[in-house]
């Protein structure tokens, strides 16, 4: 498939901002590997990771193959600035609550973004979408299961899932905000119509959450593009690129 | 759970069932859960296999914290892997150890409270990004000797666990391998990075095989009902003959000036290890050893209102199902 310059361009942003997503949430799950609640956890913790990080692999591979640019500089020496991620997925881990509730409404998002991105037009992207998607319907029951059990366990369990929901959840309504150009690539039929995605979102997660007894809350801030991050992202990268970045000499890892 | 049938001395028949226990053992025959075993027995193995499964749940810390800072997509990706399947084997030999009768919750208790012990090997910190190479190559190289043998065991549930586990480690040897070759023929600072790391863990490594044979007092006996089927020296042995000449090959040197090739025997030799260390270490004067036990702590701890909500949640699913 032949793309003009303009739709390459938001192609590439779209690509580099589902990238940086899984990045990021890797980056937070893998500071509880080692820590988790009980040992079966340490296991799944440590999957969803590798599972997320293989998709950021193969979202920056096509995005390699249609610019050149090399994955591991893209990770590993890009600046905080140039990353795209949403500010749900830099924020820091919490408690297993905030964990569990950001990763169900991250997952219940990505399920449907990719069950959507197989029609694409684009057949690299829609062959990758079909690939990861029957890894994310994994983590969603994962993930949906917890936040079912921690909204029904104890006073306290429920507690801390309804305050992790309410600072997460406008958040979440950042994810489907669409990217400068973006309405482009929808008319050519090669990604999802993120506004169009949105409405089944709150409807599916709003009802599951409500089934399982919390709240979802009204309002609340959601960052209007994703250029904006918290102060959390700088100390997350720093660490991320610590040891890529100490040996400007080293050829390679 | 099995029915535990397990001999005291004092019992009349003991003599009697010893000696059938010895020649099933003789011929190669698995011990299996609910056969009769010698109470010492027993207790050698929930000894040696919850320590086993606690240097499991140890070990996850020292290579974990290096996960966030792995510097390619790919190590990052095998350091995931690996940790997984540390704490994997730390998941089998726990159900191992229960099928002795003993609940995963009594064993961790134990190593919380500092009655049990784990691998000394793990209270040694990680400094730079090669230790995770050298942990690989060396210390996953030193493990797989004494798995491979335990692997033998003859009691059936530690020695599949083993099977099991043996497969992975050799993978875990591999990318360690591959990592250290890489940064000893890379840029100068890779290569003084990885020479550090062997220097720090050279010793300690070797003394994972455990103390001298003639100060190992159980050994004997492990040996003779087949949970162990090589001595500590046996496997050190094994391990120097295998790794020396590639350290060498890679332009590493090991920091033991008195390291030689024995033409005689064909073995390597070492100079004498600093057992001092050793003990100091393995009685809790290790430089990570509080922090190990305190990060073990404090997941427990901070996990604990999880497992009640978890439990809470469980049994409402069982009442509604009675309903």
């Amino acid at each position: 498939m032949n793309l003009d310059p303009y739709l390459k361009e938001a192609l590439l942003a779209r690509l580099t901002a589902l990238a940086d997503d899984e990045v990021v949430l890797a980056q937070r799950l893998s500071e509880w590997v080692g820590h988790a609640p009980i040992l079966e956890e340490d296991i799944a913790i440590a999957n969803l990771a590798q599972d997320e990080l293989g998709h950021a692999k193969m979202w920056l591979e096509l995005r390699g193959e249609l610019d050149g640019s090399d994955p591991d500089r893209l990770v590993f020496l890009r600046d905080p600035l140039e990353y795209q991620n949403a500010v749900l997925v830099e924020l820091p881990k919490g408690d297993w609550a905030f964990t569990m509730v950001r990763q169900y409404l991250f997952d219940a998002y990505e399920e449907m973004w990719l069950k959507e991105a197989q029609k694409s037009a684009y057949a690299p992207l829609a062959e990758a979408a079909a690939r990861a998607h029957r890894e994310e319907r994994f983590h969603l029951k994962h993930s949906a299961l917890w936040v079912e059990r921690l909204a029904q366990g104890t006073e306290e369990s429920h507690r801390r899932a309804q305050e992790a929901l309410e600072t997460l959840f406008p958040y979440a309504r950042q994810l489907f905000q669409p990217l400068p150009g973006e309405e482009a690539l929808v008319e050519a039929g090669l990604v999802p119509e993120p506004k169009a995605l949105e409405g089944a979102y709150l409807e599916a997660v709003g009802g599951f959450l409500r089934r399982v007894g919390l709240r979802p809350p009204e309002g609340g801030y959601v960052p209007k593009s994703r250029q904006e991050h918290t102060e959390y992202l700088w100390s997350l990268l720093a660490e991320m690129q610590s040891v890529a970045r100490w040996d400007p000499e080293a050829k390679a890892w | 759970m099995v029915r535990l049938r397990i001999g005291y001395p004092e019992d009349p028949d003991y003599g009697e069932r010893l000696q059938e226990f010895e020649a099933r053992i003789a011929r190669g025959e698995k011990i299996e859960p609910g056969d009769w075993m010698p109470a010492e027995y027993r207790r050698q193995l929930v000894r040696m296999i919850s320590q086993h499964a606690h240097s499991e749940w140890v070990g996850m810390l020292p290579e974990g914290a290096w996960i966030p800072r792995a510097p390619s997509l790919r190590r990052k990706l095998i350091l995931l892997a690996k940790v997984q399947d540390e704490a994997g084997h730390g998941q089998y030999l726990y159900h191992a150890a229960e099928t002795l009768g003993v609940t995963r919750e009594e064993m961790v208790a134990a190593l919380l409270e500092g009655r049990a012990k784990y691998s000394n090997i793990f209270n040694y910190p990680t400094l730079t990004w090669a230790d995770v190479g050298i942990i690989g190559w060396l210390v996953d190289g030193m493990a797989i000797k004494n798995q491979t043998m335990l692997a033998q065991c003859s009691y059936g549930p530690y020695s599949r666990a083993m099977v099991r586990i043996c497969a992975e480690e050799t993978f875990h040897h591999k990318q360690g391998k591959e990592a250290v070759l890489l940064y000893a023929k890379g840029s100068p600072k890779q290569r003084r990075m990885v020479q550090d790391a062997l220097n720090r863990w050279w010793w300690p490594t070797l003394m994972m095989a455990g103390p001298h044979d003639s100060d190992s007092p159980h050994t004997p006996l492990l040996l003779r009902w087949g949970i162990k089927t090589k001595t500590n020296d046996q496997i050190r042995q094994e391990f120097l003959n295998e790794h020396v000449p590639e350290l060498l090959e890679a332009g590493l040197v090991p920091p033991d000036p008195q390291l030689r090739y024995d033409e005689k025997t064909g073995n390597w030799v070492h100079g004498p290890i600093p057992w001092d260390e050793f003990w100091k270490v393995i009685s809790g004067e290790g430089p990570m050893n509080r922090h190990r036990l305190e990060a073990r702590r404090k997941a427990h701890e901070e996990g604990r209102w999880v497992r009640e909500a978890l439990e809470a949640y469980g049994r409402r699913q069982l009442a509604q199902a009675a309903d």
